[in-house]
């Protein structure tokens, strides 16, 4: 018996796509920056302006049906994303702006109420700028030091070095699950099971992995999971934290304000059962309507087609452009996807970026907001492509050849 | 936008290959470091001031293409020049690559930071092309004390 690989019909998938058949300069898009946001499908586009255009009205308000129905929207998307990453209960499902905030309310919520002189809060050197900062804000507030596990030449979590850092005094582990520079896919799973016989806490920056990995929340073993949808072909401003209920429910509210209170009085007031105790204000309905459809979007798809493919298009890429001479990849990790990060010996990524943009190719150039990753290998910067399920083999010969044509130009 | 060979032009190929004046100037020079936290790109520039005269120039840095060849071409125009004349072309090299000279005053500047012209058809590569004359304001302003220009 012969097992048919699943395949993915990117032509199919493309057309869903109203932006990859526009120009740039004159020439077809070619979109390889998937990594700092991916492109919508017109389902998305469709069901956000539906929303503006037939079903707009404030949630938690109105006594006529249009809020109604509107707040049955939201809380519809709530229950979505909770069956896509295995939450337990749509409790612990809070809306944020992205992962960015996520990462902000777990640090400010729980870290300004828990964190101790002398806490330790352990990320790795492979983190985004939004998975650092924040732990770096609360630690100055509260006489915590942020450590960073090391990662190794092929750009991968140095899991000896990581437990050598967990002591009794670590509370909180920060990790990425899939770095936005390098493509490496962390153990996660391993690097909770060791957080947690250490007594600490695991939060996973999930921004890249959401739309490129199986997520389930339980099985990660993680107590805090922080996402995008702007890069799950969502729209930007809506992301999400997901957290174990136990722990929000003893977290106090981060930011105050409307729709998070149980009663209020001037002399003090209460806070509103979960989620609402973390979603203070009038939230990005549309966002969470649009992240809603853009689940389906993805989940509608055959999932081991898309990764065969996504997998395929890494493995061509590499081949192409990392053979190149003069070219060096950055993060050549056995657990990879979706990232393709690069140097060329005598051009700058940023004149790279440009040559290539001339010719419609889009990709990021710079340190990806990943300074002390590009201090461990010895780089300012570095040229990234970086692959959604809607690239083709077609879009990394395009991208070889203009590697090619910058080194003739500048190199 | 112009096509890639107008930015790239062979003189900034040649100042990006082989850039002049990179270094740096030993004793009690006058430094300033300049940095893009966008791009993390970073140049420093020293001066060497004999009265009213810049008589040594120097640049060292990591960065693009286009921010080498202008820190490389920058020291050659105000090497030896009055300082006062220094910083005035400083003034006309940003209005030249943010695109607010005309033909005629545009052509008034030296034949070699001409070609800077098509920056300003490049948006985001103005910083890069700015950012050595900025330090280098900063160098002149800022006695020997390093001062540390953050772009924005």
């Amino acid at each position: 018996m012969t097992a048919t690989a699943p395949t993915l019909d990117v032509g199919l998938v493309r057309a869903q796509f109203p932006i990859l058949s526009t120009t740039a300069h004159g020439r077809p898009l070619v979109y390889l920056d998937s990594a700092a946001t991916t492109q919508k499908p017109q389902s998305v586009i469709d069901r956000v302006t539906r929303y503006y255009e037939r079903e707009n009205a404030n949630i938690h308000r109105g006594v006529y049906a249009l809020s109604a129905d509107a707040t049955a929207m939201h809380d519809a998307s709530r229950a979505r994303i909770a069956r896509f990453i295995n939450a337990a209960s749509e409790r612990e499902v809070i809306f944020t702006r992205g992962t960015t905030e996520s990462v902000n309310l777990v640090a400010q919520a729980w870290g300004h109420a828990t964190l101790r002189t002398g806490d330790e809060i352990v990320v790795t050197a492979m983190e985004h700028h939004s998975n650092i900062v924040p732990w770096q804000l609360v630690a100055a507030q509260r006489g915590a030091v942020v450590r960073a596990a090391p990662v190794n030449e092929a750009g991968e979590l140095d899991l000896e070095g990581f437990q050598r850092l967990l002591t009794k005094r670590t509370k909180m582990v920060a990790v990425v699950h899939l770095s936005n520079a390098l493509g490496t896919i962390n153990p996660v799973k391993r690097v909770a099971e060791l957080a947690h016989a250490a007594g600490a806490l695991v939060l996973v920056d999930g921004a890249q992995s959401v739309a490129h990995l199986p997520v389930d929340v339980q099985d990660l073993g993680c107590d805090f999971f922080a996402f995008s949808g702007h890069k799950l072909f969502g729209p930007t401003g809506i992301g999400v934290l997901w957290g174990r209920e136990a722990l929000l429910d003893r977290m106090p509210p981060w930011q105050g304000g409307g729709d998070m209170i149980g009663t209020v009085a001037v002399e003090g007031s209460t806070w509103a059962p979960l989620p609402a105790k973390f979603e203070a204000g009038t939230p990005h309905i549309a966002g969470a309507v649009g992240l809603h459809t853009a689940i389906d979007f993805l989940a509608g798809l055959d999932q081991a087609a898309v990764a065969a493919h996504e997998h395929d298009l890494l493995s061509h890429a590499t081949e192409r452009v990392g053979s190149i001479p003069g070219v060096r990849l950055i993060g050549t990790a056995r657990e990879k996807a979706s990232v393709l990060s690069f140097t060329v010996e005598g051009v700058h990524p940023h004149d790279l970026g440009t040559v290539l943009d001339a010719d419609g190719i889009c990709i990021r150039a710079g340190h990806h907001c990943a300074q002390p990753l590009m201090r461990r290998f010895g780089l300012v910067a570095t040229a990234r492509a970086s692959f959604s399920l809607y690239n083709t083999r077609d879009d990394v010969d395009a991208l070889a050849a203009g590697v090619e044509k910058a080194k003739g130009l500048l190199a | 936008m112009s096509s890639v060979s107008e930015l790239y032009q062979s003189v900034i190929l040649d100042h990006n290959r082989t850039p002049r004046n990179y270094g740096r100037l030993e004793g009690d020079a006058r430094h300033a470091r300049g940095y893009n936290p966008l791009c993390g790109d970073e140049c420093t520039v020293w001066l060497k001031v004999e009265g009213d005269t810049l008589a040594d120039v120097k640049f060292e840095g990591q960065g693009c293409a286009i921010s080498k060849a202008s820190a490389s071409l920058m020291t050659m125009a105000v090497k030896g020049k009055p300082v006062a004349e220094a910083a005035a072309l400083a003034e006309r090299f940003h209005d030249l690559v943010t695109g607010k000279l005309n033909e005629a005053e545009s052509q008034a500047l030296p034949a070699r930071l001409q070609v800077f012209g098509n920056v300003a058809q490049f948006p985001v590569r103005v910083k890069c092309a700015s950012m050595p004359w900025h330090t280098l304001k900063a160098a002149l302003a800022g006695g020997d004390a390093p001062e540390l220009v953050e772009l924005k």
